[in-house]
């Protein structure tokens, strides 16, 4: 009890509560008499804690979160805070899988639904979308015990004249037996893009299989007589590789390959990379240098845009030179997994659509094997196999939505939740390394689909601006090359996420929606009362009894407009100036009531507004069991999301 | 909100009844004011030498003073152009490009001046106390400021005739010297010793307000980048000479069009219109965390990455508007 919650800005807005510790989450509740905010983090969610020197207010506690919230808690006693310390450690370093939330999270659906729910993204689907198996592409079962690669999965299409042997004989030549496999087949030319992992060449090894593998992938192309083989890995380090028994492929060896390197950095740079910026982020008060001088040093954007240049190469190779391309990193699993996927966002619109991305993590993350638990530590395990690799891949995509605001059918929402539930363990999609072991774990049947739930609220994702007949949504998209350095933005809507003052206020998505919305309901409602007249007229009945639904529309029109009724508070702008009373604005301290655009709207619909917002992580106060079991909140925290719905608890 | 030029105090110390007297008439019994001083201290100080300077304390009894140094005159047309550079040099890698754009100090310029008008602001809104703000001049930094804090507290100003009178009232009837100040912009090897971009700080800090306040302004950065041109070069007289006194005896009025009335045209307005712009009749307080200022590629990068994309977003924004 009487723990105090610092908010980062401001050091004068502490608020008192009471801190709770349950099997999955840690829970802030505000002692406030009206506002009983709280404040939800999952134990998966923690990324560290930190016990500072205690002071004479109290035992700080910082609590990093991976989806980027840091908490900073004062305990007053400093045993207790040691016990939390203690405790929090062990709950954010789980052991079984059978730790993790996902096995306790209970949405209250049947089995039947949450089959469904597994079903709603179906790759074999998306391949026979693509156009394959074909003429020139098959589907394997070579792997179908994983016997072959058991970071692949079971099924996996391969060239038609690749058999068995070639499959098992290049599988014995790649790390980790990643043979080259079908990523993105281009129905309109037969180029494809292809990945695996590294060859173990050395400096002088061959395997006939493999450059027969190749050799297949290009024939499956008859527009052209090459391919291009791209390892995503810097130069010197691909080298170094060579004499670890490893490497890249030798042109002279592989008949009729073009190679290139394009160098993107390792895990741990980017991990390094990823704690620079953050440690930018925490900084009190910094100025326009320390900020930019410190995201230039992170070099962050920097490795954003090389993984985005290598997806711009590889879509070009495709779209516009016909060209299959073969791409790996060391692994096959991190930087192919970034490149292939930026590749096939900007090649084919479908992956712009909210169903056709979530088939892409499916096929190109899931299936293939990234090893999620390792990355992103679902349970306790080696610190340097950390890295935020799909955090980057997601930002890329960022990056694209801005520079193409009507190509995407999903919002920049959709990209934060799904990276916050990478690692929250909410649900089955994420767990684990490779297919096999997901399988091994029944993790259909007894965990539930993330797809199926964002699917569910899909009204909050979509980006009011796409439409599927606009231009930007046709076809390749084409970001602009060089110069286009400026054009990458650092993402405070992720790395700021839950700091409500630095974003402006007011969503001008949800305003957005709502309005499309809206004229649809008019138009709709404008097509029965014309019908209505007309058949009134008709009958000809003398008396007009037209009530006039006019109040009506002109009701709602008012709905949405913007809610300006809530003031923002000024941030401290004057750091230095004792004199300044922090007279507690007569408003009330509205940091935390956000303006909604959305919310008159959802005030009239009464499912929405109970369990609309996922990150107020409050959804059904009576029935929120913190033992695990009963209907917990689906997304934790409190004040974090700016269209957060302010539920007064 | 007040504003004026530096006092002339000098180094002897001189003192002036009458301006005692306006400063003190302005307070009321036992009120304080705050006196925004837009240059450092030591500048301040530095003043009197050459016959300038600050309010003393014991003269001014009442009024309290801040000092707020903003950048102007040379080092911020030096700032200007290097941003420029930095954004039309292709070669440059992702980091020097942040060094470069880090260096230019145009970003930090945009923060300063919108933390000191926020300071004013929360003066006025906040500490319920009468500000003056005064550079040497007082026509550079001390307007940027007020401008500023009246777009910050006024929403009338927010409205597209409230700007353009914002415009007139604390720009050119002020007393910018947009003659001088605006003569060759960034790309000239004519380096004049009173040029400045003063009023493209501060149409940029608009554009801050703009983007964080998307509902609250009732223009968009068309009419911000209409301004930015017709300050250098343009076929109306209303950014001509340098004050009032000059426009008079160039009989700017007689011979030339104004370009307010241009611009209010109902076929051209609809251009300037914000689709989002919503009355917001409440103070709005921008952030000035480095995240929240962003670099206005509308305007530095308007010739060199193509605006197509943006621009289908934005008539996708006013399509649906306007469709309901």
């Amino acid at each position: 009890e009487n723990v105090r919650l610092l908010d980062r800005l401001s050091s004068r807005r502490a608020v008192v509560g009471t801190l709770y510790l349950t099997a999955t989450h840690v829970i802030f509740v505000e002692n406030g008499s009206e506002t009983r905010k709280e404040t939800w983090v999952l134990h998966s969610q923690i990324s560290s804690i930190e016990k500072q020197a205690t002071t004479a207010t109290g035992c700080p506690l910082l609590i990093r979160c991976k989806n980027f919230q840091v908490i900073q808690l004062v305990i007053p006693q400093e045993r207790d805070c040691h016990d939390v310390y203690i405790s929090l450690i062990r709950l954010a370093r789980p052991v079984k899988y059978e730790e993790l939330y996902c096995f306790s999270f209970n949405p209250k659906l049947d089995k039947e639904e949450r089959e469904q729910g597994w079903k709603l993204v179906d790759l074999n689907e998306e391949y026979n979308r693509m156009g394959v198996p074909n003429n020139y592409w098959q589907i394997s079962d070579v792997n179908r015990d994983y016997g072959v690669c058991d970071s692949y999965p079971t099924e996996v299409y391969v060239p038609k004249s690749a058999t068995a042997h070639i499959i098992v004989g290049s599988s014995k030549f790649r790390s980790r037996r990643r043979f080259p496999a079908l990523s993105y087949y281009c129905k309109g030319n037969n180029a494809s893009i292809c990945r695996s992992s590294q060859p173990l060449s050395g400096f002088s090894a061959r395997c006939l299989e493999d450059e027969q593998m190749l050799q297949a992938i290009r024939k499956a192309n008859p527009g052209s007589d090459f391919i291009y083989v791209v390892d995503t890995r810097p130069k010197l380090n691909a080298m170094a590789n060579r004499a670890a028994g490893k490497g890249y492929e030798n042109e002279d060896n592989y008949s009729n390959i073009k190679f290139q390197f394009i160098g993107i950095e390792n895990i741990h740079v980017m991990r390094n990379s990823l704690q620079k910026m953050l440690e930018v982020c925490e900084l009190k008060s910094p100025s326009m240098s320390d900020f930019l001088w410190g995201l230039e040093n992170s070099g962050w954007l920097k490795h954003i845009k090389a993984i985005m240049d290598a997806g711009i190469f590889i879509a070009k190779a495709v779209a516009e030179e016909g060209v299959s391309v073969l791409v790996h990193c060391s692994d096959g699993w991190d930087r192919t997994a970034q490149v292939c996927s930026v590749a096939s966002l900007l090649l084919d619109p479908y992956y712009r659509t909210m169903k056709g991305f979530m088939v892409l993590i499916e096929k190109d993350w899931v299936s293939f094997g990234h090893k999620f638990n390792h990355r992103y530590g679902n349970l306790d395990g080696d610190p340097k196999e950390i890295s935020p690799v799909i955090d980057q891949f997601i930002e890329c995509v960022w990056q694209l939505m801005e520079q193409f605001p009507c190509a995407f059918e999903f919002n920049e929402r959709f990209l934060i939740h799904i990276q916050h539930h990478i690692y929250s363990c909410q649900f089955g999609n994420f767990l684990c390394n490779s297919q096999k072991e997901r399988r091994e774990l029944k993790i259909k049947e007894r965990t539930y689909s993330l797809w199926a739930h964002l699917w569910k609220n899909r009204a909050d994702y979509l980006n009011p601006l796409y439409r599927p007949d606009h231009s930007q949504s046709q076809g390749t998209l084409h970001p602009q090359i060089a110069p286009c350095n400026f054009l990458y933005k650092f993402w405070s809507g992720m790395y700021n996420r839950f700091e409500k003052g630095l974003h402006p206020r007011q969503s001008v998505t949800d305003y957005l929606m709502a309005v499309k919305e809206e004229t649809q309901q008019l138009e709709e409602e404008l097509e029965v009362l014309q019908e209505r007249l007309a058949n009134l007229q008709k009958s000809q009945s003398g008396n007009n009894k037209v009530k006039s639904k006019q109040q009506d529309q002109s009701k709602k029109i008012g709905l949405y407009t913007s809610n300006n009724s809530l003031a923002n508070t000024p941030q401290e702008y004057s750091n230095d100036l004792k004199s300044f009373p922090s007279r507690s604005p007569s408003q009330g301290d509205e940091d935390s009531a956000l303006i909604l655009t959305q919310d008159n709207l959802k005030s009239s619909d009464p499912d929405l507004s109970a369990n609309s917002d996922q990150e107020s992580g409050v959804e059904d106060l009576s029935c929120r069991s913190p033992s695990g079991g009963g209907c917990l909140p689906s997304e934790d925290s409190g004040k974090d999301s700016d269209e957060a719905v302010f539920l007064a608890g | 909100l007040l504003r004026s030029s530096q006092p002339l105090t000098g180094h002897n110390r001189r003192r002036c009844r009458e301006d005692e007297k306006i400063l003190g008439t302005i307070l009321d019994e036992g009120e304080r004011g705050f006196i925004i001083d837009t240059r450092s201290a030591q500048a301040a100080k530095q003043a009197r030498m050459s016959g300038g300077g600050t309010e003393p304390k014991s003269s001014y009894p009442q009024w309290r003073r801040i000092h707020r140094a903003l950048e102007r005159g040379r080092p911020l047309q030096e700032s200007f152009i290097r941003l420029v550079e930095a954004c039309s040099d292709p070669s440059l890698s992702m980091d020097r490009w942040l060094a470069r754009l880090d260096s230019s100090r145009w970003l930090s310029h945009i923060k300063a001046a919108l933390s000191t008008a926020c300071l004013a602001a929360q003066c006025l809104d906040r500490e319920d106390s009468k500000v003056l703000v005064h550079g040497a001049e007082g026509t550079d930094t001390t307007l940027l400021v007020t401008a500023l804090a009246q777009l910050i507290l006024d929403p009338s100003c927010r409205s597209l005739q409230g700007f353009q009178g914002l415009l007139e009232r604390e720009w050119i009837q002020a007393g910018h010297p947009f003659q001088l100040r605006c003569a060759h912009s960034a790309s000239s090897h004519v380096r004049g010793k009173q040029e400045a971009p003063i009023f493209l700080l501060f149409l940029d800090c608009v554009w801050q307000l703009s983007r964080q306040f998307p509902f609250s302004l009732e223009f968009g950065e068309e009419l911000l980048l209409t301004l930015f041109d017709n300050a250098y070069a343009s076929a109306y007289g209303t950014f001509l000479c340098n004050n009032e006194k000059e426009r008079r005896l160039c009989k700017v009025k007689e011979s030339t069009h104004s370009l307010w009335v241009w611009l209010n045209q109902p076929e051209e307005k609809h251009k300037y219109l914000n689709p989002l712009y919503s009355h917001n009749p409440l103070v709005i307080w921008p952030s000035v965390e480095p995240q929240s200022i962003q670099l206005w590629q509308g305007l530095f990068l308007r010739w060199i990455r193509p605006s197509q994309h943006l621009d289908e977003a934005w008539q996708e924004i006013q399509r649906l508007v306007e469709g309901n």
